[in-house]
């Protein structure tokens, strides 16, 4: 077995150091009746490093790839073209086979970088401070919205209607048991958002105000007014952000008065990877860090004085607070940090902007392309690089039909809402810098064909 | 036996160490320092080439952001250098031994990077019609199918992202079930020696934690237990093998007993490795345990996650598990119980914890460790990590207090406490001097139910000469703390950093860099 190193006679010579006769004797706790007399049955037994490949090999080649089709897949997961130093660097050992940074003195690389994370994370976002990491968007999501009942002492949330399903259905899920509340609602299918219903149900009670931006129908809209309500009835808004490189472009959400910006850094440095792992984003306003969940670095001095840095403010977390914690998270989601930390230093300010205006350009274009078909109505006015089609056929077997014709065109939202009749026919499509606008041309006409 | 070389390398002791001249950059030859991005890197730079956007007429609304971000940029090669001198700056598995107890630092294969780096898992949209990603459901269930057969459980639950995220998956079936049922109960049950995930989960699902008292051989005092038991306690968490590394050799009869007044056991599988392929947690009468792919299944820590953490079933738990997760059917085809199938298949889930369908980078990495493993080659790997930490609790315990050295032979790790060191030192101090000795320290201060605790842990992929060394280092550096030697107190010595100063971090905390006030300057 080539990855265990002690040989037989190693084996017999430090069983006779600790004085036991076989292996079975260091077993000697285990009832004889749960314990196995060899190997389970019905498995197989260890595989060479060539078959093991040609196995995964033969998987693969079952899955469609995002590179090698025509893609417009968005929802919460985007296709962006990562550099290959990112995928080069992740894979140093001495950042891959690293422990969480416990012991500071020789865990500085994975430390400063932290800290450079979140410094990135809170100025993308707009926001003063920044954790480093959650698991990912939708579970960062639910804790913000815990966070800010512990800050509020309410237990209502009111979620926007375009807010993303999966983290509203992991939000409810969270709700059943912690006593929370939530006010929710479908989307429509038009250019408008519900802030209406959100300004209306804002009232004494209320913990917080959860706005997707860009939302989950790729609509954009000024947060400036929900916040200013929010904060006028001591509740707080929560913005969240499944597109990071939208802020290349737009407003970020902590300059409209967002008190909390949590979202899914997968965008920058980590892949598809068919859902994860991905990288929660978490920021807030600093006088609300002593209530954040997660691990927070820190900048100090060693004993030299040297600046150095540490996991601090470790108070808040399970392994010293056990159930007064403000979060039960331990492992984070430290290397895809990392990947979105080095993508996003390649880019910079001036690379970021122009990844966005990039992407903000193409899919204006596929928007303007797309809508010409007839039976496909834009119902956008604003977006950044996803919008949402409404078709006259049902989108999801379109999406089948498209699938079938080699074009992945885009998430249905029959997929993500099922059985709600009034969205059967909206598709939502993003076009990153990876669309060539010989792949719209594509894409158009397979859509044109599949809906005559 | 082999006679290759039967003496084996022997290290030089090394020298008291001259600090040689102060330089000029501060680096020490290959030791160098290394500034933030935002002191090296500037908005104008960018280490990434694009495509002009195209001329259009924005849709942003009146959103268009003007102010700067403050983001700096690097070119390529300044981002490599910086990161890889970044990276020099950390201990890794692949640099040396790395004994953290419960935390399970075995060996990176690195063929299971290299298949799910494959486009075909790593360039797949986890929303993408089903008929696309058939390869990609059958790594899934291909992984549960092992995972219920190592563990002996019903079903599995593939979609926590790590394992105190699979805690919360099992208490929430737990909650769910008793909820079912119309019994809602108030309590959940941990010993003292459990690692903080599970009273923060069982705190986070609403529950009122109580702690099970211990044994003094280290064990779950099953008669108190017994007596605490009751129509109000919902289920108990118990870690086995547990944090003192002993086999809770009363699990089965911890179970029945639990059973017996209605609650649920929730299992702590973070130190699976100690039997993996052995004992299947489902003979011993558990409902819920979390499996840490990224311990037991060798998937990377990355300096802190990704993890995984599935949660396999009890027959009793199944039907409330979370949604989604795969289905394969008689043709051979592989579907998703998403939300809207899961309201008439499966009615009695307790919803979605996370977007998507879990880690499926990791679950490429754990298939293929345990398919290169096998089934014989997973009972090897018990089998060898149990080996390994007995070997050191036997090499250590005349110099260390081994406090529960007499409770039987240890599982997968091995617990000393800092009783008899010289006063003013301590376990902390230990640690530190691994450090100079070129080692990552153990877990120390956990459990808590030990003082001064070190636990070791070191898996099956160390030789028998890289455990001889640590063992020489380790009592070498004991013997230092018992004689009470000052360098000790302020170790590390060697290492990019001297001790930081944790107090001066928690009490002006500094998180995010800014601009340093702009210093007055005479010119």
């Amino acid at each position: 077995m080539r990855y265990l190193p002690l040989t037989p006679s190693d084996r017999q010579a430090m069983l006779g150091v600790i004085g036991a006769k076989s292996i079975d004797d260091l077993f000697a706790d285990v009832p004889a009746e749960a314990q196995l007399d060899g190997p389970i049955h019905g498995l197989p037994n260890h595989a060479s490093e060539m078959a093991v490949e040609r196995h995964f090999s033969n998987l693969a080649r079952q899955n469609m790839t995002a590179s090698h089709t025509p893609f417009f897949l968005g929802a919460g997961a985007y296709k962006h073209h990562v550099p290959a130093s990112v995928d080069h660097i992740i894979q140093r050992g001495e950042f891959l086979t690293a422990y969480t940074p416990y012991q500071p003195e020789i865990a500085q690389g994975t430390l400063q970088m932290l800290f450079e994370f979140q410094t990135q994370v809170a100025r993308l976002f707009g926001c003063d401070v920044a954790n480093a990491s959650m698991y990912d968007g939708s579970t960062a999501c639910w804790e913000a919205i815990g966070m800010a009942g512990r800050i509020t002492k309410r237990t209502k949330a009111v979620l926007s209607s375009g807010l993303h399903p999966h983290y509203v259905s992991v939000a409810k899920t969270m709700a059943q048991y912690t006593g929370d509340t939530l006010d929710t609602a479908l989307p429509e299918l038009s250019p408008a958002t519900d802030s209406t219903r959100l300004l209306n149900a804002i009232d004494g009670e209320t913990s917080c105000v959860v706005v997707q931006y860009p939302d989950i129908l790729g609509r954009i809209e000024d947060l400036s007014a929900i916040a200013a309500k929010a904060h006028e009835h001591g509740a707080l808004l929560i913005a969240v952000v499944t597109e990071p490189v939208a802020l290349g472009v737009i407003k970020a959400p902590g300059d409209m008065g967002a008190d909390i910006v949590v979202g899914e850094g997968q965008s920058l440095g980590v892949g598809l990877q068919f859902g994860g792992p991905y990288v929660g984003l978490f920021a807030c306003k600093e006088k609300f860090v002593r209530q954040m969940p997660g691990r927070l670095c820190g900048e100090t001095v060693d004993a030299e004085g040297k600046r150095g840095f540490v996991l601090t403010l470790s108070t808040r977390e399970q392994h010293i607070r056990r159930e007064k914690a403000t979060s039960n998270i331990c492992t984070n989601s430290g290397l895809c940090a990392l990947a979105f930390s080095i993508h996003l230093t390649l880019l910079g300010e001036k690379g970021l902007r122009g990844l966005a205006e990039l992407n903000h350009g193409l899919a204006v274009q596929a928007a303007d392309r797309l809508s010409q078909i007839a039976g496909v109505e834009l119902v956008n006015d604003t977006f950044f690089n996803e919008f949402t089609l409404k078709l006259t056929k049902e989108a999801r077997p379109v999406v089948r039909a498209l699938a079938d014709r080699k074009v992945l065109g885009g998430v249905s939202l029959g997929r993500l809402y099922p059985d709600v009749d009034a969205l059967a026919n909206g598709l939502v499509v993003a076009v990153t810098e990876v669309a060539t606008m010989e792949d719209v041309e594509t894409f158009a006409a397979a859509l044109q064909e599949v809906l005559a | 036996m082999s006679t290759i070389n039967q003496s084996g390398w022997k290290p030089e002791m090394g020298s008291a160490g001259e600090t040689g001249p102060a330089t000029y950059t501060g680096n020490k030859a290959l030791m160098l320092e290394e500034a933030l991005i935002f002191e090296i890197g500037t908005t104008e730079t960018t280490g990434v080439d694009l495509a002009d956007a195209p001329k259009v007429t924005p849709r942003l609304g009146n959103l268009a952001r003007h102010l700067d971000i403050g983001l700096p940029g690097l070119s390529e090669p300044e981002t490599v250098r910086h990161y890889t001198r970044l990276s020099r700056q950390n201990y890794a598995i692949d640099l040396g031994f790395f004994p953290l107890g419960s935390c399970t630092m075995k060996h990176n294969p690195r063929l299971n990077e290299k298949v799910a780096r494959m486009e075909g898992f790593a360039d797949v949209h986890p929303l993408q019609p089903v008929e696309t990603v058939q390869g990609a459901l059958a790594v899934i269930n291909e992984l549960a199918v092992w995972l219920i057969k190592l563990t002996g459980m019903h079903g599995v639950a593939m979609t926590p992202k790590a394992g105190a995220h699979g805690e919360l998956c099992g208490i929430l079936a737990i909650k769910a079930a008793l909820e079912a049922r119309g019994d809602p109960r108030s309590v959940i049950l941990v010993p003292e020696s459990a690692h903080g995930t599970n009273p923060a989960t069982a705190a986070f699902a609403g529950y009122a934690v109580e702690n099970i008292p211990a044994t003094s051989e280290g064990r779950v005092d099953l008669a108190a237990l017994k007596a605490r038991l009751g129509p109000d306690v919902a289920g108990v968490m118990i870690t086995n093998p547990n944090t003192c590394g002993l086999f809770e050799r009363d699990m089965k009869a911890i179970s029945d007993a639990v059973h017996a007044a209605g609650g649920y056991v929730y299992c702590d599988g973070a130190n699976f490795n100690a039997i993996v392929g052995r004992v299947r947690p489902g003979d011993l009468g558990i409902d819920a345990m979390h499996i840490n792919l990224h311990k037991t299944f060798s998937t990377p820590h990355g300096g802190g996650g990704p993890g995984s953490g599935p949660v396999v079933l009890s027959e009793a738990l199944s039907p409330f598990g979370p949604i989604p997760f795969t289905e394969r059917h008689a043709d051979g085809r592989y579907t998703l119980v998403e939300e809207e199938t899961a309201s008439a298949g499966h009615p009695h889930s307790f919803g979605r914890m996370v977007a998507f369908h879990g880690q499926m980078g990791m679950f490429t990495r754990a298939l293929s460790y345990i398919m290169s493993h096998g089934a014989d080659g997973l009972r090897q790997v018990a089998e060898d990590a149990v080996l390994n930490a007995n070997y050191i609790l036997r090499s250590l315990e005349d110099v260390l207090d081994a406090p529960f050295a007499h409770s039987g032979p240890c599982m997968h790790e091995a617990l000393f406490s800092d009783n008899g060191l010289a006063e003013g030192f301590s376990t902390l101090d230990i640690a530190k001097g691994l450090i100079d000795e070129g080692y990552h320290p153990m877990t120390v201060y956990f459990p808590l139910v030990v003082h001064g605790a070190m636990l070791i842990e070191p898996t099956e992929t160390e030789s028998k000469a890289t455990l001889d060394q640590f063992i020489g280092a380790m009592r070498s550096v004991v013997q230092r703390a018992k004689a009470g030697d000052p360098m000790l107190k302020s170790a590390p010595h060697h290492a990019p950093r001297r001790r930081l100063d944790e107090t001066q971090a928690a009490r002006k905390p500094v998180l995010v860099w800014r601009e340093p006030e702009q210093a007055v300057s005479a010119e």
